[in-house]
């Protein structure tokens, strides 16, 4: 029992916590990449303290889903950090809900994020909500198949059991439907996020953003936990990919040693995630905004041929 | 006869009883509108809370029989009640109850005009009509109750009649719903003939004789027609019209339940009538159920009518909930007993989620439409500052409608993914694939009716008001207030407790697949199929309740600025912001029309008039972007062209003169009599 208490409150802490570090991160080796200095991995952490200590300007059109909505989405995070298996097998929270659930928490952070994005009245607002929806929606496909693939594969739908048969059965990750259905979500992840070349993180004011679009009107302790929770989305997909797709290291047994491995190997894997975002991003375009439907469908026919390849090869 | 059937049997009576003084009453006070209007709408109440003890005893295992000889003849006036019935008879009662509260106070709107008196009249005949369908044991009177139904709805869809648009609408309404009656009709005579029963409860029995080819005639008979009523793609072009024609608590009756007596149907033919079907049967179910999932929620997407957008959303609800039924009579086919049941176990309580939160939308719909005195959101915005009230009511219907917890939609939809998943369990490739285009579109649907419900509460009740009426909006009696709360709570307690039901409906599909769901409902979660999925709706409200405010608390013990000031929206350094500024229903769609231009074939139109003096001052821009349905150029302008041709040649047997007619009916007599002998 006490056990179980503490991993959901490292979980908690590593992605709370953890959160701002890899944003750092992944700036940072951008800007290696782009043959720029870059600020220090831990700059995340001085601009969430800075937010934090100012005011927060709210536009007077608004009412209280706009003031709410940062709260939900930032309580929507840490529960499906509660949710996942990040160090152990064993999520004590796994009860609560299976991917699917995890999937809708996601959603309803996105659709109260665009609500309030149409709530200030400006045109930029309602542009990054609109088209943050056709984001989302064009994405959820794309993930339902993704773990339809994965459900075929291991026979259930628990975060846990799937890293559990993952981790007991390296020839399974090697199958073609595992690693198509690897890319799938990949793309998927890169889309929900809001990194390139779906959504530019990097950018402010500029008619081709979304997330950003939609977040203009927020300030202070508000635009704080925004940044906040699209930090830790990312890290939990990226935890998600790497403990669902390379279960190596995730500890089976709660013991000090297995989980300081589990931890190390966490890190590696996300860290890796986190380089590979960074590369890519160096490396592509944003896409235009009509252009993405066809990467959106390339990768779910890719999460299709998972599952096909799933029913012929059984 | 057993007491407790004596009670259920009285119950039934006093039901029935308070639709019938309901419906006479409101007419017999015509001469007093407000008197007329309190009994219609009171006794309706009071009808549909009879109807909620009924169906809450019937599912708990309540039995009921009563044939009265003498009301109709062939078998006489035959009801019974059993858990699927009884199922059903909530549904109706869940949406009946906080309408008919809610008409009393909407209904005041109408005062003065004639249809008022009708209006209560066909509201209480509507309800009843409803309750009987599910209750009906023999053709006839099943057949009787379905056209009394349909009639009374038809009757208040015309409540407003002297619009052209309501005429068209209605036309359209009686036409479609006759067509489907005549399926009806044919398909449960032609089962009768065959099992030589009227009694529907020995069909399930007797079914088993029929020839393969009559049975598959008798299916495709019943299916049109049932699948007509509940609105399905391509046969729903009734229902965008219709439902936002009729008044706002007739569309959320129309909405909420009479559709799903389509359903209803659908189900009986599938799992009982015709006993167990071959497997083109459900996956026929299931692919119409997706079109209709996907396309109704993509053209709700673009509508800027509100009560538009809402029917259309029907469209889709019902795609959701035929997922169900057909991936259950899939999963029956295959002899998956326990795998139909999961499946069956999502669609019906998807029906009584559809049940609550569509009337509630449709409510929210109406009060906004009676405080704005227009259907068309771009007309709207701002109205949360001024109905705060109905909008956090619509709030929790537009979160309960795109599947979000913690509310009701997401129970349903989870399971239904839930039952989708596991049909890897079949082992045939085809049948897998289907499930897996199934499971996409089911996931395509949900993402793009949580965009469609962002447009319908956002541009409706957030950010500036974008006319003078929407300003001048104000907040609308407490009684239709309470009838939205009322619905907003079942969609919060259905959301977060749905346990009890779901154990209920666990028995009421075994009664018909067979076996029961390997499922476990639980308070603290529902975990279906030996662990395969869990989720616990519970906790999950739970947590997004309390970490709110724990994030809250967070913040102020590590010391954040709490301070806030109130600004105007940023407008890059323009001085006035407007609500021309603000994006429109138009622009929220357009990203969607543009990704799915092949279904909307937009049209667009862009018409600016220049000044005669120079080409650089603009005197109009007139801008046109409409989506086209399909469905209507293809598949029913050819049909109606035909019909009208038909019908303009044989307008020649009809001459006026009474002579000429008395003499066709002389030869149809003989000829009549010719055949018989």
């Amino acid at each position: 029992m006490l056990t179980q208490f503490l991993i959901e409150v490292t979980q908690l802490l590593i992605v709370g916590l953890g959160a701002p570090l890899l944003i750092g991160l992944v700036r940072r080796v951008k800007a290696r990449l782009q043959g720029r200095r870059g600020a220090g991995v831990l700059q995340p952490y001085a601009d969430l303290r800075k937010l934090l200590a100012k005011e927060a300007v709210v536009s007077e059109t608004t009412s209280w889903i706009f003031r709410f909505t940062p709260y939900l989405l930032a309580a929507t995070m840490l529960l499906s950090a509660l949710l996942i298996p990040l160090l152990t097998t064993r999520t004590p929270l796994g009860f609560v809900g299976n991917i699917i659930v995890l999937m809708y928490l996601f959603l309803l952070g996105t659709f109260f994020l665009a609500l309030a994005g149409l709530e200030a009245g400006s045109a930029f607002g309602g542009m990054g909500s609109s088209r943050e929806m056709a984001v989302a929606a064009l994405a959820e496909p794309t993930v339902m198949i993704a773990i339809f693939a994965i459900a075929l594969h291991v026979g259930n739908t628990g975060l846990d059991e799937i890293v559990r048969r993952g981790a007991s059965d390296p020839l399974l990750l090697l199958s073609p439907g595992h690693l198509l259905a690897f890319v799938a979500f990949f793309i998927v992840a890169l889309a929900e996020t809001g990194r390139l070349p779906v959504d530019n993180p990097a950018t402010h004011l500029e008619l081709t953003m979304i997330h950003e679009a939609m977040v203009l009107e927020y300030s202070g302790r508000h635009l704080m936990l925004i940044e906040w929770a699209a930090g830790m989305k990312l890290l939990v997909f990226l935890a998600l990919l790497s403990n669902l797709f390379l279960p190596w290291g995730v500890a089976f047994t709660v013991t000090p040693s297995a989980l300081a491995v589990a931890f190390i190997a966490l890190i590696i894997k996300v860290g890796a995630l986190a380089i590979g975002i960074a590369a890519i991003e160096t490396a592509m375009a944003k896409l235009r905004l009509f252009r993405l439907p066809a990467l959106l469908s390339g990768s779910f026919a890719l999460a299709l041929l998972a599952v096909i390849s799933f029913l012929f090869v059984k | 006869m057993a007491p407790s059937e004596v009670v259920m049997l009285n119950v039934l009576l006093l039901t029935l009883a308070c639709f019938g003084v309901g419906a006479a009453g409101a007419l017999l006070t015509a001469p007093w509108p407000r008197m007329s209007r309190l009994v219609g709408h009171a006794c309706a109440l009071v009808g549909a809370i009879g109807a909620l003890a009924l169906g809450a005893a019937g599912l708990a295992g309540g039995a009921l029989g009563v044939i009265i000889p003498a009301l109709l003849p062939i078998g006489g006036f035959s009801l019974g009640i059993d858990r699927l019935s009884a199922f059903f008879v909530l549904v109706i009662a869940v949406a009946a109850i906080p309408s008919a509260l809610y008409a009393i106070a909407y209904t005041r709107a109408y005062e003065g005009r004639r249809s008022l008196a009708g209006m209560g009249c066909g509201f209480n005949a509507f309800l009843a009509g409803m309750v009987l369908v599910v209750l009906a044991r023999n053709v006839l009177t099943f057949l009787v109750m379905w056209e009394a139904m349909s009639l009374a709805s038809y009757f208040l869809v015309m409540t407003e009649a002297e619009h052209r648009e309501t005429q068209r609408a209605g036309w359209m309404y009686l036409v479609m719903t006759h067509a489907g009656f005549a399926c009806l009709l044919v398909g449960f005579l032609l089962m009768a003939r065959e099992t030589g029963t009227m009694g529907l409860s020995e069909w399930r029995a007797a079914s088993t004789t029929l020839s393969q080819p009559m049975r598959h005639a008798i299916f495709a008979l019943l299916a049109l027609g049932f699948g007509t009523k509940a609105g399905v793609i391509p046969l729903h072009i009734w229902l965008p019209k219709a439902h936002p024609a009729a008044p706002s608590h007739v569309s959320a009756l129309m909405s909420g339940v009479m559709i799903k007596l389509g359903i209803y149907g659908l189900v009986r033919i599938g799992f009982d009538w015709l006993g167990v079907g071959p497997s083109w049967w459900g996956g026929a179910i299931l692919v119409v159920g997706a079109i209709s999932a996907v396309l109704g929620v993509l053209y709700a997407l673009v509508e800027d009518d509100l009560k538009c957008l809402l029917a259309y959303s029907s469209v889709e609800n019902i795609g959701i909930i035929l997922l169900g039924v057909g991936a259950g009579m899939l999963f029956h086919s295959y002899q998956l007993g326990a795998l139909a049941s999961l499946a069956l176990v999502a669609g019906l309580y998807h029906t009584l989620n559809h049940a609550t939160f569509k009337p509630l939308l449709f409510m929210g719909a109406g009060a906004v439409v009676h405080a704005t005195h227009t259907r068309n959101m771009e007309e709207m915005g701002g109205l949360i500052k001024r109905m705060p009230q109905t909008a956090v009511y619509f709030l929790v219907g537009s979160v309960a409608i795109a599947a979000l917890p913690p509310f009701n939609g997401f129970v349903s939809e989870w399971l239904m993914f839930q039952s989708l998943l596991l049909s890897f369990q079949i082992s045939a490739t085809g049948t897998n694939l289907l499930f897996a285009v199934s499971i996409a579109a089911l996931a395509l649907t949900s993402g793009l009716a949580a965009a469609c419900f962002v447009k319908a509460f956002g541009i409706t009740f957030l950010a500036l008001p974008r006319s003078t009426q929407a300003e001048q909006a104000r907040e609308t009696p407490w009684m239709m207030r309470g009838a939205m709360g009322m619905s907003a709570i079942a969609c919060l307690v259905l959301g977060v407790a749905p346990v009890g039901l779901l154990r209920l409906l666990n028995t009421t599909a075994a009664e018909l697949t067979g076996a029961h769901a390997d499922a476990s409902f639980n308070w603290n979660a529902i975990v279906a199929n030996g662990a395969f999925g869990t989720a616990s709706p519970l906790w999950i409200a739970v947590a997004l309740i309390s970490l709110p405010a724990l994030i809250l608390m967070a913040l102020r013990i590590i010391g954040a600025n709490a301070r806030r000031r109130t600004y105007e929206t940023w407008g890059c350094g323009r001085a006035l912001q407007t609500a021309r500024f603000e994006y429109t229903a138009a622009a929220f769609a357009n990203p969607f029309k543009r990704v799915f231009g092949l279904l909307y074939r937009p049209v667009k139109e862009l018409d600016i008039q220049f000044h005669p003096e120079s080409r650089f001052f603009i005197d109009t821009i007139t801008y046109r972007n409409e989506a086209r349905s399909i469905f209507d150029e293809a598949l029913y302008d050819p049909i109606s062209r035909l019909v009208r041709r038909v019908a303009q040649r044989a307008r020649v047997v009809q001459s006026g003169n009474v002579h000429l007619y008395l003499l066709y009916i002389f030869v149809a007599l003989v000829v009549l009599l010719a055949l018989a002998s």
